[in-house]
């Protein structure tokens, strides 16, 4: 019976209740959303770079470099000669150099050339037809072949460039010969051929401007290489080495993205504040809606007062409306907050090709829970009080 | 049944009401009359132990009351009186079956449908259960109060001015019901008004 009059009397206030209740979801949404958001970015971040002790390139910014070797989602600083970077990979202290060469796309997914060792390090596995062997043979991406709809046997001409507008090298068409299984990692969006189609395809495309490209001590370029080492020996000297001595460029990717995540999250931290402020007056909501209510339901009160409710019944019946409407606003900012990732993971997955997808109740979102439910109480308990305060006799004789 | 001698009570030092003594039996019905500022509402906020007298006795069933707590005094405001308050008031985001039921709720008994439809046949307001209280019109929204007056088959039914915002017709009925449902349950009943429409309905009378 308690809570069916607090509930009734939700119901009776419509409007108002619907108001406490949108602030409050709106509030719980982007905490709850931002909470996701930047786990799934960090884990996704992480996940990337595990394995991966250096990345050489051509000077530039640093993390830009990471962003176009690692995560593909940046433009790369430049080319850097083949011979240069396999003069590093000489040091004993490097356990694995894989190259990478990009500059083309289909649809906007980039075309990668490189060696077997970038597969070994993701742990790829063929989903259907074979390894690239022979020129301009690509294996796809999982999620690559789903949504530029490519099958094994299709040909396709790529872009130059990393955007897909870029001009076409239709003279050369690239032959998909196998697609790898899902990975969860940067690969399922990329196209991966060898470094030798990457070098054809554009040297095919100089000869009509200059007639020099044919000579064959033209020093081959990549755009990167990715780098392990032996020991943690490497990691103390080698950057350094790399970045005084050489026209290269060498940045440590746990560096990069931990710089990415310190910027970011003052973006974050200010939204979140943001969001607490939508929470707070969204009790302060409750706390007027409640304060205005308790003044026109004085003679209720005093009413149920006379009839044998205890203050004690009353004010938790009134807190209880507190707390219903701080609760409803929780599940629905949940709620909403599941469909704003699920929106954004679309989003991503076409612009950036990022896929955070996960629906699951965070731990910070017990907290937030928490946190709500005491939004609720207080502000349903300090309008509250007045009933111990109410002269039942004075109220019924004088309303 | 209900007897109370020498009751007063003051608001302040300047003015003491001091109320005569009067009692009422079972079954019985005790009109007093007097004009706005005598003490009325007073007097039966007394009676319903809204208020605490400075002086004098209220007993029922020769039960002293008037030396009652506050907590007890709730109790028997509760279980064995029924209150019939001047301006019909209900908790307006209930239903009229549910305000008949809170009574019972309230008053820590069980909730009886039954006796709700019950009353509300014997005072022509069964069609009306499922309305919000604020749907209705003033002569049967003073018939739910003396439904819910009625829920917990009280020992006294104290009405406060229960027809002073009706008309002629309605006065009559509201009247009639009152007192025949007391009946039906043996209720001492006690009106206090200034209505002299009702003088020629009671004999027992007492003026302040």
């Amino acid at each position: 019976m308690l809570f069916k009059i607090s509930w009734k009397n939700i119901l009776y206030k419509k409007l108002n209740s619907f108001l406490c209740i949108l602030l409050m979801t709106l509030g719980i949404a982007m905490i709850s959303l931002l909470m996701l958001l930047g786990k799934q970015l960090q884990d996704k971040f992480a996940k990337n770079i595990s394995g991966i002790d250096l990345v050489v390139g051509a000077k530039g910014s640093p993390l830009q470099l990471i962003l176009s070797s690692v995560y593909q989602i940046d433009n790369p600083t430049g080319n850097v000669y083949l011979d240069d970077v396999a003069a590093i990979a000489q040091n004993p202290l490097v356990k694995e150099m894989i190259p990478l060469s990009m500059g083309d796309n289909y649809q906007g997914f980039r075309i990668i050339g490189t060696n077997k060792k970038y597969f070994e390090h993701f742990k790829t596995k063929i989903a259907s037809g074979k390894m690239f062997k022979g020129n301009l043979e690509v294996v796809l991406g999982a999620s690559t072949a789903q949504n530029a709809n490519l099958k094994v046997g299709d040909t396709f001409a790529s872009s130059h460039g990393l955007d897909s507008e870029g001009e076409k090298h239709a003279e050369n068409n690239y032959k998909v010969v196998g697609i790898l299984e899902y990975n969860n990692s940067v690969v399922d969006n990329l196209i991966l051929t060898s470094l030798n189609s990457v070098w054809n395809i554009h040297e095919h495309k100089d000869e009509h401007h200059e007639e020099e490209a044919a000579d064959s001590t033209i020093k081959r370029e990549i755009t990167s290489a990715i780098i392990k080492f032996r020991s943690p020996m490497g990691m103390m000297t080698m950057p350094r080495n790399i970045n005084q001595n050489s026209k290269l460029q060498a940045a440590v990717p746990a560096i990069e993205v931990n710089r990415l995540f310190e910027l970011l999250g003052i973006g974050i931290e200010g939204l979140q504040f943001l969001a607490a402020v939508i929470m707070l007056i969204s009790g302060i909501s409750v706390f007027v809606s409640l304060y205005n209510s308790l003044k026109e339901r004085k003679y209720e009160m005093a009413l149920m007062l006379s009839m044998g409710a205890s203050r004690t019944r009353l004010f938790l019946m009134l807190l209880l409306e507190g707390i219903i409407l701080s609760l409803l606003g929780f599940i629905a900012g949940i709620a909403l907050s599941r469909i704003g990732i699920y929106l954004i993971s679309n989003a991503l997955s076409k612009k950036f090709h990022f896929d955070v997808s996960q629906f699951s109740l965070q731990t910070g979102e017990i907290y937030l829970f928490v946190g709500a439910l005491l939004v609720g109480i207080l502000a349903a308990a300090i309008p509250s009080i007045g009933i111990y305060r109410i002269n039942i006799s004075k109220t019924l004789a004088t309303e | 049944m209900l007897a109370c001698s020498e009751l007063s009570f003051s608001y302040d030092t300047k003015k003491t009401f001091n109320f005569p003594s009067f009692s009422c039996e079972k079954g019985e019905t005790l009109l007093i009359l007097g004009n706005s500022g005598t003490g009325k509402t007073t007097l039966l906020h007394l009676l319903a132990l809204l208020l605490t007298p400075n002086g004098g006795s209220i007993k029922i069933n020769n039960n002293e009351l008037a030396t009652l707590s506050a907590k007890e005094s709730t109790k028997m405001r509760a279980n064995h009186l029924g209150i019939i308050y001047q301006k019909p008031h209900f908790v307006s985001s209930l239903s009229v079956l549910d305000n008949l039921l809170l009574a019972n709720y309230l008053a820590d008994q069980k909730e009886s449908k039954e006796q709700a439809q019950k009353l509300a046949n014997n005072l022509g307001i069964s069609g009306l259960l499922d309305k919000k209280t604020s749907m209705l019109s003033g002569g049967e929204q003073q018939r739910v109060s003396i439904a819910r007056a009625l829920m917990n088959n009280p020992d006294v039914i104290l009405a406060d001015e229960p027809t002073s915002n009706l008309d002629d017709e309605n006065c009559e009925k509201v009247i009639q019901l009152l007192e025949n449902q007391s009946k039906n349950i043996g209720a001492a009943l006690i009106i206090v008004t200034h209505d002299q429409r009702l003088k020629d309905n009671f004999k027992n009378i007492i003026t302040l």
